[in-house]
């Protein structure tokens, strides 16, 4: 060791160091941390609890292991974004199996996993549950491979369970019956959101598991509950602070309104309402009691109206966070302008995605009224079939603290539809009037300009995402200018060699890099996989498409070498 | 995997009516493509009938895409490319940097509103939601065009092949086969062409499914239904209140059109994620 060196250490022990060092949570600072000295780097590992994980292919977990001998919590991401919407083949990887069994050595104490597109079987769900005794909190977003059974599994043998979050998974539903494999010792839950299951659970099961799980402050339930049940739920836990409802509408009410009403306003601590499937304007007013405390409503599986929107807003004062369906129409965004001050976050995403005809949806007007009624909205994720550049300009100049634009104009390559110019000067004005703008979503009739202003102005973008946009290469080059930039994913544009080749030293710096259904050829990629041994270039073959052409292009760096679990399809170079 | 279904426009001419047959589809579609075709054709030949089948009246504007736009709502997930300007389909190679350039130049704003081909994952929305959404139309039924969208009715648009207008009934009100069959016939009954209709369907209190199924076969009008997932099926095939569950909109058709009507079929060859 540096006598130097030495000396500083002295001052501070090592326990000392490791116990403040423990303080410190987020992995981005903890990462500086580790970059001090070879002490501070040791006392940082040795206290890490938690480890995120952000392409699970940049690491393997015997590194993982080494580095980190105490983790209790692990996150990790598995494919690519884009495989959201079936861009990436089924069986490309992201297994979590491989994981689990170096964890199970290495980590037996595990209490926390959070995994977001990955792929996990039912044996892995069991491993899981049966290895690791103290488990407690299991997270699933976005992942694949196992059914209800993998769900059984976990219900009854996690007997310190307090989290069972599984959202929106391609999952094999045969059956509800795991909800009543929960022990009726297991009384530690805090979490349960089973929204996304199609199937039933015994009502009676979650009931009494409802009841006896003293702490549970989020209640996710699906589509197959009634009001009826609901109501009976909230009696047992008026302490929820997140609440998913099931259906919100019944033919036959067995009791008056008033009760579901009361038992809504016995929730004292609600912040968070979702589900309300079918939702109604008979039975909507019944939430009315709880919607004054509400900071997150999540409307975007009710097909509202306008005016049922804009009687349920006029209660909901303190809103932070709303998600809508463009049901609502323009006049129903006006409302969200009157009623919600506050607002920080607005989604509204398409009832009728691929049916114009049945439902305009909301447009430019919506998009200015929000705007205008609401400053401090930082986040929006805004899918319409019509946009103009001075509107753009206008959310812009009223909202100047965005950090997360996704704007989707539904018709790709979509000009202004006023002035029919591209949208170019809507999006220019979002990065040079945003600062702060760390996530982009780009859409519409797009050239290179747009893509110039991104480059240029842009200085905390980590985040783009594009598609049918760009007239050439120098599109891409621009945007691989942004200083922060970690990840990029583009689909369907005119960018080919010159473009990928011109982020040779640009892709280390960043988490990692999609392209597909560009100019990109083979040759390509064998030229920056040659440059850059650090980067793991992988091409997804397609059948149809000619052996020259690199139809699926996925760049990231890792520490990990080439994949070894990669199928047929998936070449690296 | 949800694979979005692409088929290329259904034009009048024979060139294009090819290009439907030949494209890569799944079997049921196909079939209701070229029965969707043929009533087309057929259609056509009747007075007055082009004019009126769009239903919000766009009778003024008639031209072959609006007429086609009228057939395309039997069929709405099905959405057809008119202007050709954007192309990109699963499977096939598209010459993407030409459609990219293409889109710009041909303003595709400027046309008539026009159905668009289905692009693989786009608009980006996660299969969870696409699911649930498709799954909330069909309950609504057609309630959300104008009718009070509670729970209480199920209102469905009802076309008869030769019809000069559609109806809109609520299948709430009706409890079985018989008396859906009575309500048609009364109200079609100004329409009927040839024996559609039976002289026996009157006062026939108990008629249970099978012998309505009879009745309908023999007869030269087929009364059949789009379900949720877009297929169209015959009347009298599965319980009565699963078929109201799943009714979307109701068309009689004349007999033999209704050739090739898949009975309903446990494994119906959708993929979902």
């Amino acid at each position: 060791m540096d006598p130097n060196k030495k000396r500083v250490d002295s001052l501070f022990p090592d326990e000392v160091l490791e116990r403040v060092l423990s303080l410190i949570t987020t992995h981005k600072d903890r990462s500086s941390i580790s970059l001090v000295s070879k002490s501070w780097y040791n006392a940082e590992r040795w206290s890490r609890r938690h480890v995120f994980i952000g392409n699970c292919y940049s690491v393997s977990p015997q590194i993982v292991a080494k580095r980190f001998p105490n983790i209790r919590s692990v996150t990790i991401k598995g494919k690519p974004r884009f495989s959201d919407f079936n861009l990436v083949p089924d069986d490309w990887g992201a297994d979590v199996f491989p994981w689990l069994s170096v964890f199970a050595t290495v980590y037996p104490f595990l209490e926390e996993l959070r995994l977001k597109r990955m792929v996990v079987s039912d044996e892995s769900l069991e491993f899981l549950a049966t290895k690791f005794v103290g488990f407690r909190n299991l997270s699933l977003m976005s992942c694949d491979g196992f059914s209800t059974d993998g769900l059984k599994a976990v219900a009854t043998h996690c007997k310190n369970l307090t989290e069972l979050d599984i959202q929106e998974n391609g999952i094999e539903d045969l059956g509800g019956h795991w909800l009543s494999c929960f022990p009726e010792s297991l009384t530690s839950l805090e979490i349960l959101n089973f929204a996304s299951l199609n199937s039933e659970v015994s009502f009676d099961a979650l009931e009494k598991l409802v009841s006896r799980c003293k702490s549970l402050r989020v209640l996710k339930v699906n589509r197959n509950i009634s009001l009826d049940q609901l109501q009976k739920l909230l009696l047992h836990a008026p302490q929820l602070m997140e609440l998913g409802t099931g259906t919100f509408m019944q033919e036959l009410v067995s009791g008056p309104l008033t009760e579901l009403k009361n038992a809504f306003s016995n929730c004292k601590n609600l912040l968070t309402l979702s589900g309300l499937w079918d939702a109604t304007p008979l039975y909507l007013p019944v939430i009315y009691p709880a919607c004054a405390r509400l900071t997150f409503l999540n409307l975007s599986y009710a097909t509202l109206r306008s005016v049922e929107l804009a009687n349920l807003l006029a209660h909901c004062k303190s809103l932070r966070r709303l998600w809508l369906l463009d049901t609502v129409g323009d006049k129903g965004l006006e409302a969200v302008g009157s009623c919600c001050p506050l607002l920080e976050e607005l989604r509204v995403f398409p009832a009728d995605p691929f049916d114009e005809e049945m439902n305009l949806g909301v447009t430019e007007v919506g998009f200015i009224s929000v705007s205008r009624g609401c400053p401090k909205l930082h986040y929006t994720l805004y899918f319409c079939r019509q946009m103009t550049n001075s509107a753009v300009v206008a959310v812009a100049q009223n909202c100047p603290d965005f950090t997360h634009f996704r704007l989707c104009i539904m018709t790709p390559g979509q000009p202004d539809y006023i002035t029919k110019e591209p949208m170019d000067e809507g999006f220019g004005a979002i990065v040079k009037t945003c600062t702060k703008i760390q996530r982009l979503a780009v859409s519409g009739l797009l050239t290179d300009r747009t893509f110039e202003y991104i480059g240029k102005y842009a200085k905390n973008l980590e985040t783009l995402s594009v598609a049918f946009a760009g007239s050439s290469d120098l599109g891409m080059e621009y945007v691989l200018g942004c200083p922060k930039l970690r990840k990029l994913e583009i689909r369907d544009c005119p960018f080919g060699n010159a473009a990928l080749l011109s982020g040779l030293m640009k892709y280390e710096s960043m988490r990692s890099l999609w392209m597909s259904a560009c100019n990109v050829t083979m040759n390509g990629c064998r030229v920056l996989a040659k440059q850059r041994p650090m980067l793991n270039v992988e091409v997804i073959k397609d059948e149809e498409s000619d052996d020259s052409q690199a139809h699926k292009v996925y760049v990231y760096r890792t520490v990990a070498g080439p994949r070894r679990d990669a199928p047929p399809f998936v070449l690296t170079l | 995997m949800s694979v979005p279904l692409e088929h290329d426009y259904i034009g009048l001419s024979d060139a294009s009516r090819s290009s439907v047959e030949s494209s890569n589809i799944s079997s049921d579609s196909e079939t209701n493509n070229v029965l969707n075709l043929k009533a087309t054709e057929l259609s056509l030949g009747l007075p007055g009938f082009s004019k009126n089948f769009e239903e919000n009246g766009c009778c003024t504007k008639f031209e072959p895409k609006n007429f086609m736009l009228g057939a395309k709502r039997g069929f709405s997930d099905v959405n057809l490319d008119v202007n050709g300007g954007f192309e990109k389909v699963q499977g096939l190679k598209g010459d993407l940097v030409d459609g990219v350039v293409k889109v710009g130049e041909e303003k595709k704003k400027d046309a008539v509103p026009s159905a668009k081909a289905q692009v693989v994952g786009w608009p980006p929305i996660r299969s969870f939601r696409k699911n649930t959404m498709a799954t909330n139309v069909s309950k609504n039924g057609d309630a959300r065009e104008g009718s009070s969208g509670s729970g209480g009715c199920l209102y469905v648009k009802v076309s008869m092949d030769g019809a000069p207008y559609l109806r809109k009934i609520d299948l709430k009100v009706y409890h079985n086969y018989a008396e859906l069959s009575k309500a048609l016939e009364k109200m079609f009954s100004c329409f009927t062409l040839g024996q559609c209709t039976s002289n026996g369907v009157r006062g026939r209190e108990g008629l249970s499914e099978s012998n309505l199924k009879d009745l309908l076969h023999g007869s030269e009008c087929v009364l059949t239904y789009e379900d949720k997932d877009g297929d169209w099926m015959l009347v009298g095939d599965v319980p009565w209140e699963m078929f109201i569950d799943s009714c979307k909109r109701l068309r009689i058709m004349k007999g033999s059109e209704a050739i090739g009507l898949a009975p309903r079929s446990v494994d119906k060859g959708k993929n979902r994620n």
